[in-house]
């Protein structure tokens, strides 16, 4: 493996600056690791080495003239494969969208191109991002870089490995009820749900449209915040945008001290349902953040126990409206039965055809909890306990400036575990739907191995609405810290991914 | 499929209390959509008034069209109703090809307008108050062509073709409160309302309001009880009432056809109907049912709308004048009297007659015209008034020319027809046509002394002292002149030729 | 609580436009009975005057300008669609009238 790939994409772009390497070269070395290595890891569905090296050219091409860049010029990135991308295809994850090559950009996208990064492929995901291990993808999952047999998490289980793996320096993912924080607890990588918001869903795949929110995905807090600030601002294409700018998270990770910060623990997010290396791993943390000033209080969220709950009833009803369009009709798959079908048979059919399990049963769950006479009690009741929820966090925030828990209730456990148990996967999110019901931002930094089983251990940081650029400055602070003291960074202790393993 | 019986009319009314209902649909003239920014246009190639948001591809976003809400908030004003504080889009879940998203963005519980009322008067003079129930914003589907099969109609199509140019294109659903208490005039009532609606929206310039092109259209519920009962009857909606005569036509067919099953102890079946303008019946199409389960939920995409009272007052402010109010002045303004101006205002020319004023006719002159001729011929050729190619300008020199002298009533028809025909302006025609009336006195001698040569008697008969008998000479005259001669004129000079 | 019938897996599978094998169905019905009834909890939390949170951050009155943009060609309108005909979109027959 190239040494280059290995660095973080702080020190890539100084190299790129200073003229010492070249775009194409970058660019170059990341897509010769994915010809390596993504056999055994599967994290990209497509990979888009002529555009990605077109792209690194005019940088290259640029920056040779004395041109003026943009900051993050000539730095790869990957794109999760639920944002659309009018120069590759953009499946979602779903064999209902095989193929599809969009007829617009992503603003996300947009914004990635005008700043000149080379878009090395889509990453994998769970079907329309339903899920948290990615193995609901329809193209087959994807691998954890650190165990090849254990799950990266999901939804956005590609981005996280691709990162994990050194295919990509950074990447996008999108987050509903977890799935950038997820992958990156099962990765040993940091992933931020930003507030909802705060970028832009346009061209964004719709889930749960009340929940989703796109975020970086990245090897360290550095290189996330300088990919949040190329992608995060007001949009007039997506009307939940937010008007203000929430200011620079480069800036914010700059942060040296944490004196006077109150850390919030929450109770109900701590104790028996968490893996005892992860909350060992946690405690330490801890005590690290009060050695650098910090304050700890201990916070109680009561209604957090109805969050998986409610989050279940919200996004299935959602998704049910938003998936309601994959009809044959104007794009994606068409499955024509024999005789002469009506359109009506031609739709059942291309949906039955095209939907994987996972989906159609949370497309049914939706259709019952909006159906009259269920309303009230399923998707009316939880969107009360959103209000509660809420109210929560208000509370909490009331006594603290961040909140924390463990990111995730386990670490990486193996491919096809508790696929069966609908319920049991669903609770791998217990951490993180908090967040996504509030409408707050989240970020997942890893923060050792559990001594059980060696694998990557994360603890969650939440913020208040708008506030993201406290994550960032608490974040930047841990982070230096533990690698102070394992003398390393986390990702140095993932095993590497042998070429063609 | 049997044709359904009827029961005679005036039976049906004695017999049923009549409880219709309306749902108007205004198709705003904005010049985008209302989520997007694509062109909301008529006519133009399949698909090239599209995008991603319209189209509803994956990962499209709407926007609301700012014009769109004051114009629903302006129709609301007029219509009396209450402006909600805070109004929420709703999606309306069901599937269908015209249907990009297979939801439409619409309101449920909390529309932008609600608790309104209208008066409206039919012929007979009396007035009857419709109150509205709610109006609310949503967005049109997509086009659909049926292809094989014959008539282009669905049963029995091979295959459809869509067309979302009108997917998106804004509208405003008027929803009226059950109307009771109507009984005989029920249908023309409807289509009263529906004219009135369409009036409104004109004045607010908020719609092309032209029916014909579907800016306006109305679902019309009708539902029969017996008298005194106090449970509604079960209803029956009618769409596709492309006009206003179909909208009277279609209610009355419904109360006659629901009669019938009633009266011999059958149910009515709660479904959506289909007019059929061919045939003037009505006929089945999907079940209808206040269950069908749109699973209504607040649309997570848009975010509330709360309109300042500084721009509802705004709004309010810039109200034309209020078409009762409007039609009080004109009255006192033309001196109709009550008669002649209930006359002008069923047959909906208010506008025409004030525009042929403008242009200097006498009111009179107009309203003769107007609610005269043009109104036959439009009746005749079962159009719309407002459907005729003649301009108020043009009726203005019509009635100048009579008045004048220069042509008489029924060359006046003549040359009406011919503008109706594309031959351009009264004066125009007149001339191109010579029908301009002979005034010369020498003329007109001439031609009597050569009808008096063919009826010799007559003069001797008008000095007995019947006159009368002038009248063969006359029509003599009128003959050879082609009409082009001043009857009155021509009877003097007959009579004077007497003495 | 209502029961998750195979009978209402069928109902909501056609209110959704997806065939469902019986199996599925099946299957279905003894997952979301499941979920449902976990759900049940939710209806006993929240009391009848909390109000709904259908936007987790409130905005009001964010509206654009009545102004034409730039629409697809036709030609890219219909390019993800597997038949077209004539600048439209080609299904099969639709069996009812809406």
């Amino acid at each position: 493996m190239s040494e280059l790939i290995k660095k973080t994409a702080v020190e890539q772009l100084a190299l790129l600056q200073s003229g010492e390497i070249t775009s194409v070269e970058l660019t170059k070395a990341h897509l010769d690791h994915i010809a390596a290595v993504d056999s055994s890891v599967h994290a990209f569905l497509h990979v888009n080495a002529e555009g990605a090296l077109a792209t690194a050219a005019e940088v290259d091409r640029r920056r040779a003239a004395g041109e003026q860049l943009p900051k993050l010029a000539g730095l790869p990135v990957a794109v999760k494969d639920n944002l659309t991308t009018m120069d590759q295809p953009s499946t979602a994850g779903s064999k209902i969208l095989e193929g599809w090559v969009p007829q617009y950009d992503s603003t996300v996208v947009t914004r990635l191109r005008a700043e000149l990064m080379p878009i090395l492929g889509k990453t994998n995901l769970d079907e329309f991002a339903m899920g948290s291990t990615t193995q609901f993808s329809a193209y087959g999952s994807t691998a954890n870089p650190w165990s090849l047999n254990r799950i990266p998490g999901g939804s956005g289980g590609g981005s996280a490995a691709a990162v994990a793996a050194f295919m990509s320096p950074v990447a996008i993912g999108s987050d509903t009820g977890g799935s950038i924080r997820y992958p990156a607890a099962m990765t040993g990588t940091v992933g931020t749900k930003p507030t909802y918001g705060a970028v832009s869903r346009y061209g964004l795949i719709a889930l749960g449209s009340s929940l989703d929110q796109i975020g970086p995905v990245a090897r360290n807090v550095a290189d996330a915040a300088l990919l949040h600030d190329v992608i995060a601002g007001h949009d007039p294409h997506d009307s939940t945008s937010l008007k203000e700018e929430l200011g620079s998270m480069v800036e914010a990770a700059s942060n040296q001290s944490l004196k006077g910060l109150r850390v919030g623990v929450i109770k109900e997010l701590t104790g028996e349902g968490f893996q005892k290396g992860i909350t060992d791993r946690f405690n330490e943390s801890l005590e690290i953040l009060k050695a650098q000033g910090a304050e700890i209080v201990e916070v109680s969220c009561p209604n957090f126990k109805y969050a998986v709950e409610a989050y279940y009833l919200i996004l299935p009803a959602e998704a049910s409206s938003n998936l309601a369009r994959f009809d044959s009709v104007r794009f994606g798959m068409r499955v024509t039965p024999q005789g002469n079908p009506t359109i009506e048979r031609v739709m059942s059919a291309t949906r039955e055809a095209g939907f994987g399990p996972e989906v159609k049963r949370r497309i049914i769950l939706g259709t019952y909890a909006l159906s009259s006479g269920y309303y009230d009690d399923y998707y009316g009741s939880a969107q009360k306990v959103r209000t509660l929820i809420q109210r929560d966090f208000e509370a909490a925030f009331s006594k603290a400036d961040v909140l924390v828990s463990p990111t995730a209730p386990t670490t990486a456990f193996k491919l096809g575990e508790k696929l069966e148990d609908p319920l049991a996967m669903y609770l791998n999110d217990i951490a993180t739907i908090p967040a996504n019901l509030a409408g707050v931002p989240g970020l997942s930094l890893p923060n050792g191995l559990a001594d059980e089983d060696g694998l990557p251990s994360s603890i969650q940081f939440l913020a208040p609405a708008r506030a993201d650029h406290r994550l960032y400055e608490v974040g930047a602070v841990l982070e230096r810290e533990h690698e102070n003291i394992w003398g390393k960074r986390m990702i140095d202790f993932a095993p590497e991914v042998k070429a063609g393993a | 499929m049997a044709k359904a019986e009827l029961m005679n009319y005036e039976q049906a009314i004695e017999q049923f209390e009549v409880v219709i209902g309306l749902e108007v649909h205004v198709e705003l003239n904005t010049n985008t959509k209302m989520f997007c920014g694509c062109k909301n246009d008529f006519g133009d190639e399949p698909n090239t008034n599209v995008c991603p948001v319209c189209l509803g591809l994956p990962g499209a976003l709407p926007v609301v069209n700012g014009r769109a809400v004051e114009s629903a908030i302006k129709i609301g004003l007029a219509l009396g109703c209450d402006i909600a504080p805070t109004g929420r889009f709703a999606r309306k879940n069901y599937f269908y090809p015209d249907l990009a998203k297979n939801f439409q963005t619409s309101q449920y519980d909390e529309p932008i307008a609600f608790e309104g009322g209208i008066q409206i008067e039919v012929s007979s003079g009396n007035t009857f108050q419709l109150n509205i129930e709610r109006a609310h914003m949503e967005e049109d589907a997509g086009k659909l062509t049926h292809i094989g099969g014959n008539t282009g109609r669905i049963q029995g199509a091979e295959f459809s073709l869509v067309d979302y140019n009108r997917a998106g294109v804004p509208l405003i659903e008027i929803v009226t409160k059950p109307v009771f208490g109507a009984g005989a005039e029920a249908p023309e009532l409807a289509a009263a309302y529906v004219r009135a609606i369409r009036d409104i929206v004109k004045a607010l310039n908020v719609s092309e309001a032209r029916m014909e092109r579907g800016n306006v259209r109305c679902d019309a519920n009708v539902s029969l009880r017996k008298h005194g009962a106090e449970k509604l009857g079960t209803r029956t909606e009618t769409k596709n009432v492309n006009s206003l005569r179909s909208i009277e036509r279609a209610v009355r067919y419904e109360i006659q056809r629901q009669a019938h099953i009633l009266a011999s102890g059958g149910s009515i079946l709660q479904e959506t109907r289909h007019w059929h303008e061919d045939k003037g019946t009505t006929s089945s199409g999907r079940p209808k049912s206040d269950a069908d389960d749109y699973r209504y939920f607040p649309e997570p995409d848009l975010v509330p709308v709360v309109p300042s009272s500084e721009l509802i007052e705004r709004l309010r402010a810039e109200l034309p004048e209020n078409p009762a109010e409007r039609r009080k002045r004109l009255q006192g303004v033309w001196q109709f009297s009550d008669l002649e101006f209930r006359d002008v205002v069923n047959a909906g020319l208010l506008d025409q007659i004030e525009e042929t004023v403008a242009a200097g006719a006498k009111p009179q002159a107009a309203r003769k015209w107007w609610t005269g001729e043009i109104a036959r011929i439009a009746n005749a050729g079962e159009q719309e008034v407002s459907d005729l190619p003649v301009t108020a300008a043009q009726v203005a020199e019509l009635a100048a020319l009579v008045e004048s002298g220069k042509i008489n009533d029924r060359i006046g028809r003549e040359v009406l027809q011919a503008v109706l025909d594309g031959e351009g302006n009264p004066t125009e025609i007149v001339a191109a046509k010579g029908l301009e009336v002979v005034s010369d006195d020498g003329a007109l001698i001439a031609a009597i002394d050569e009808a008096l040569a063919k009826q010799p008697d007559v003069l001797e008969k008008i000095r007995e002292g019947k006159v009368q008998a002038a009248g063969a000479v006359i029509g003599a005259v009128m003959q050879a002149m082609k009409g082009q001669a001043d009857a009155a004129r021509v009877r003097e000079l007959v009579l004077e030729r007497a003495k | 609580m209502s029961e998750i019938t195979p009978e209402l897996v069928r109902h909501l599978a056609h209110l959704a436009r997806i065939d469902v094998t019986e199996q599925e169905v099946e299957r279905f019905s003894e997952q979301l009975a499941l979920i449902v009834d976990s759900a049940a909890t939710l209806k006993v939390a929240v009391g009848e005057d909390i109000p709904a949170t259908s936007h987790p951050i409130p905005m009001q009155n964010v509206f654009r300008e009545d102004v034409v943009q730039p629409s697809l060609s036709q030609e890219s309108a219909l390019s993800g669609s597997a038949d077209a005909e004539s600048g439209r979109f080609k299904v099969a027959a639709i069996l009812d009238e809406e």
